[in-house]
């Protein structure tokens, strides 16, 4: 997997994951793939909900240590 | 994606701390959802627009009482439970620092930069005998038939 850029959202609550996702992924290109990495359990739901609905595919997620990773494709 | 917006819009008529953090982080979070955001500030949720700094303008007796009433600016609000006369607050700020949340103003500053429409109802504004130079920068002032438009067409709308 070809990761174009990372984010580090880790200790932002909400909304501030889903806003700087949304803000890194406006960088990209359609099919580059974002990894997103947070401490926010809500995120869980937030980011996939989100990039769902704003055409994005979640490649993968894990979770280790606390810490949230999720890989998301551009739509 | 070529297809029309979503739109979201929020009424803002509440002056609380928290109920007008609960609006701006709908507000962002529709915004990062790519939703045309429109949040239409009334009554008491004015307050919200309100320059922290005092302003000065020509005002009668019943405005000026009422500007010294009311909380100047998003970061002087009380909460809507346990205010405490006050205490409150402090304590609702100090947490959410804790939590690495973000406060009120930077939230309204957030959804500024993410585009999100500030509205001031013009008819309340003139009820509270606000001037605009009392309110923030980059605001709209409109009436029913505005919101009614956003509205309409709005996929979230909500009154808070």
């Amino acid at each position: 997997m070809n990761v174009e850029k990372v984010l580090d959202a880790k200790g932002l609550s909400c909304p501030m994951p889903v806003v700087k996702a949304k803000k890194a992924m406006d960088e990209l290109t359609s099919g580059q793939v974002l990894e997103v990495q947070t401490t926010d359990k809500g995120a869980k739901s937030d980011l996939p909900a989100w990039a769902q609905a704003s055409g994005h595919k979640v490649i993968d997620i894990k979770e280790e240590n606390g810490i949230l990773t999720f890989w998301i494709e551009k739509g | 994606m070529s297809q029309q917006k979503k739109k979201t819009t929020i009424i803002l008529f509440s002056g609380d701390y928290d109920k007008a953090m609960a609006a701006y982080i709908i507000a962002n979070g529709a915004a990062a959802y790519d939703h045309d955001v429109t949040i239409f500030h009334t009554f008491w949720g004015l307050n919200a627009l309100r320059k922290d700094a005092h302003a000065p303008v020509q005002k009668g007796f019943l405005e000026k009482m009422f500007a010294k009433m009311m909380p100047r600016g998003a970061d002087r609000m009380g909460l809507s439970r346990m205010n405490f006369a006050g205490i409150g607050p402090k304590l609702i700020k100090h947490v959410i620092k804790k939590h690495n949340a973000m406060p009120l103003p930077q939230l309204i500053d957030m959804a500024k930069e993410q585009g999100v429409k500030l509205v001031a109802c013009q008819m309340t504004v003139d009820l509270l005998g606000l001037k605009p130079e009392e309110l923030i920068d980059g605001i709209e002032f409109a009436g029913v038939a505005a919101y009614l438009a956003d509205a309409s067409e709005g996929n979230v709308n909500l009154f808070i």
